[in-house]
């Protein structure tokens, strides 16, 4: 048997975050509770290093290694480097909120390093075996992660509820991959590609297995009619758990959603648009209606997570590269303002009360105004409202609708973004124009308002420059 | 030829109708042993396709470990099923017709137009070839990435497994086999001079 060994050099960044996550694994064995903040540095030095090793090993041109299991192109390179920062800022944010509830445990940091690592694989995936396993690997980390607050029912019914839809999704995936690679006969997503280019996309088979893929993709995103679990596992789980959830997965079920549609099936972009605008239409409106009627902040920010979600999906359905550069924008900007929404809530919170509810927000302004303007700014970029970078992000993928003249799309978009603007207009008139109900002053430590100030002017200074990260996504899909 | 057949439609009936009995049968422990009947018959089809390992790795893992597993805990547990029937008949009518719609779509795609011998077609035997040999250097080269993975994830496992239960109560009894070891005899039985009784 012939076998050659294949190039390793691509690989590294996993191989590092893998070797890492098992040497903190076995550190964190002999620390005692008190010395608990290695392990947390430890990661975040691991998340640093994988950076910079990542960065380092960027190349313009696409390079696929083990025996065809894994690709290394702009793509993955951008979408890992921000699946790292985003981490990094989760567990910064997290640490206090973790440490004032007791959960400070070397778990939460390990299987959050684990979650990474399925994140990377997925993201550099070139056949159906890895993009399956590095699902769910991350999943798995996920659905631990929000069941680790044992004594709370909530947390435990949401982890439940992630773990069983979850694997739900995770069985119809499979069955669409089984009948892709029976009609195929392979699971190299680029012999995949070329394979259903020569067979036609009237083949009934195809499209029956596409189905089911995108079920499994629409699950892992949120995307309407697959979105009953964010509102309850964003509630249920603790807020440092629920923003790691809400970050950096979205960028791994956006490369998803790029290699084994852009890159494995883009013989079918006729069939898969059409199933694309069904999604994107129903989430965009039913995110943002259902979000006015929340009472509870994370149910909100969960809300707003769908309709954000039918927004990157128009990105992706239009299938030019300008639409899927703007949908890779729009999941970055989502990712950097959802971090920031979460974060203030975790900045909200103390030992024993969560801020969780809109009312907490009342009065924000007197008692600490400039976190009162962070979350302006996030809530004005969530809206959509200019210069912020929700802003640029809605308008790239709405001019990536409009150029395959889809304009009742863009249309409806732009009418339930409207419609969505007021309830992140409640929560900045609660905070300006409401008396404070709760007189305490903020407990955050200084490196957390300091990350925090950071995100918020991040979203600010992205919108005024928007052009480069706008130009970062271009290059990246090529 | 004819003979395979036979083999073929007998373990595929006896597959169909253990699996039905599964979701059908109101005892949870019955149900738990249709399964093992349904790993057994699959086990059977796939030796038939000549491939042993599968087959034996079915029977090894799932009948002998999962389903063991699997049977301590239903009868640990005292499901009562009759809470989880509840909301049967609301449900039905909805999960019917979806039932009903994939059945019928399934039936139009899985079948000979598109898994037919003419576009698959019978590969040519290349004599005698061990199954096992051949899965372990494809999974140890072609695989190795994929394989890895797979490891990883049952190391998530297991990390998972262990926060999620292991927890220390100040309540619960336990031995330490180290502390029992190092026992001396002077730790336990302390020598006492009484003085002997008068007989009577």
């Amino acid at each position: 048997m012939n076998f050659e060994t294949p190039d390793f050099l691509p690989v590294v960044p996993e191989l590092f975050v893998l070797g890492m996550a098992c040497l903190i694994l076995v550190v964190d064995l002999f620390l005692s509770d008190r010395s608990r903040v290695v392990t947390y540095l430890m990661s975040q030095a691991t998340l640093v290093g994988a950076l910079v090793v990542t960065l380092g090993l960027s190349s313009p041109i696409a390079q696929v290694t083990m025996n065809g299991t894994f690709v290394l192109d702009p793509m993955a390179t951008l979408l890992k480097s921000v699946v790292y920062i985003a981490s990094f800022v989760a567990f910064l944010y997290a640490k206090d909120y973790l440490r004032a509830r007791s959960l400070f445990k070397g778990e939460f940091f390990l299987l959050g390093l684990f979650a990474v690592l399925g994140m990377m694989v997925l993201i550099s995936a070139h056949s159906m075996l890895t993009v399956y396993l590095g699902l769910e690997l991350m999943s798995l980390s996920l659905y631990a992660m929000v069941a680790l607050q044992r004594n709370s029912a909530t947390a435990s019914e949401a982890a439940m509820k992630y773990f069983i839809l979850g694997a739900m999704a995770s069985a119809m995936l499979l069955y669409g991959m089984s009948m892709l690679y029976g009609a195929t006969g392979t699971l190299d997503l680029g012999e995949l590609g070329a394979r259903v280019q020569g067979a036609g996309p009237s083949s009934l088979v195809l499209v029956f297995g596409l189905v089911f893929l995108i079920v499994g993709i629409a699950f892992k995103l949120g995307a309407v009619p697959f979105h009953m679990w964010v509102p309850d596992v964003y509630h249920g789980a603790p807020t440092a758990v629920t923003l790691f959830v809400s970050s950096a997965p979205k960028l791994a079920a956006f490369a998803m959603l790029m290699r084994l549609l852009v890159d494995g099936l883009p013989g079918l972009h006729g069939h898969w648009q059409d199933m694309l605008i069904l999604l994107a239409v129903l989430s965009v409106a039913l995110g943002n209606v259902l979000a006015i009627a929340q009472a509870n902040i994370k149910r909100l920010l969960a809300y707003s997570g769908i309709s954000h979600v039918g927004f990157l999906l128009m990105g992706v359905l239009a299938g030019t590269p300008e639409g899927y550069a703007a949908g890779m924008y729009y999941a970055i900007a989502y990712v950097i303002m959802t971090l920031g929404g979460f974060g203030m809530v975790i900045l909200m919170s103390r030992a024993g009360f969560e801020a969780d509810r809109l009312e907490d927000y009342k009065g924000l302004n007197e008692r600490s105004p400039w976190f009162a303007l962070m979350m302006l700014i996030l809530m004005f970029s969530m809206a959509g409202v200019p210069p912020f970078l929700g802003f640029w992000a809605k308008l790239a993928v709405l001019e990536a609708v409009v150029s395959i003249d889809l304009i009742w799309v863009a249309v409806v978009a732009v009418v339930f973004s409207v419609i969505g603007a007021f309830y992140y207009l409640r929560v900045v008139k609660y905070m300006y124009f409401d008396k404070p109900e709760d007189e305490h002053s903020l407990v955050a430590g200084s490196d957390l308002r300091f990350l925090l100030s950071a995100n918020g002017l991040a979203v600010l200074g992205l919108g005024i420059f928007p052009g480069s990260l706008l130009a970062l996504c271009a290059s990246a899909i090529g | 030829m004819a003979f395979e057949q036979i083999v073929f439609y007998a373990f595929s009936a006896v597959l169909v109708f253990s699996a039905g009995v599964v979701i059908t049968v109101r005892n949870p422990v019955h149900a738990a042993l249709f399964l093992v009947l349904c790993f057994f018959s699959t086990a059977g089809l796939w030796l038939l396709l000549r491939a042993e390992f599968l087959a034996i790795a079915l029977v090894l893992v799932y009948v002998g470990a999962v389903m063991v597993l699997f049977l301590f805990v239903v009868m640990m547990l005292d499901i009562n099923i009759a809470v989880v029937r509840q909301g049967f008949a609301r449900y039905l009518a909805v999960g019917g017709v979806v039932a009903i719609l994939l059945i019928a779509v399934m039936a139009m795609v899985v079948g000979g137009d598109y898994f037919g011998l003419e576009r698959t077609p019978v590969p040519e035997p290349i004599g005698e070839v061990s199954n096992t040999r051949l899965l372990g250097l494809q999974l140890y080269t072609d695989y190795v990435y994929p394989f890895e993975i797979a490891s990883v994830i049952l190391l998530v496992a297991i990390i998972a497994a262990i926060a999620l239960t292991l927890r220390r109560r100040p309540d619960s009894r336990y031995q330490e086999p180290g502390r029992q070891v190092e026992v001396r005899r002077g730790d336990r039985v302390r020598l006492v001079s009484m003085k002997s009784e008068e007989r009577r």
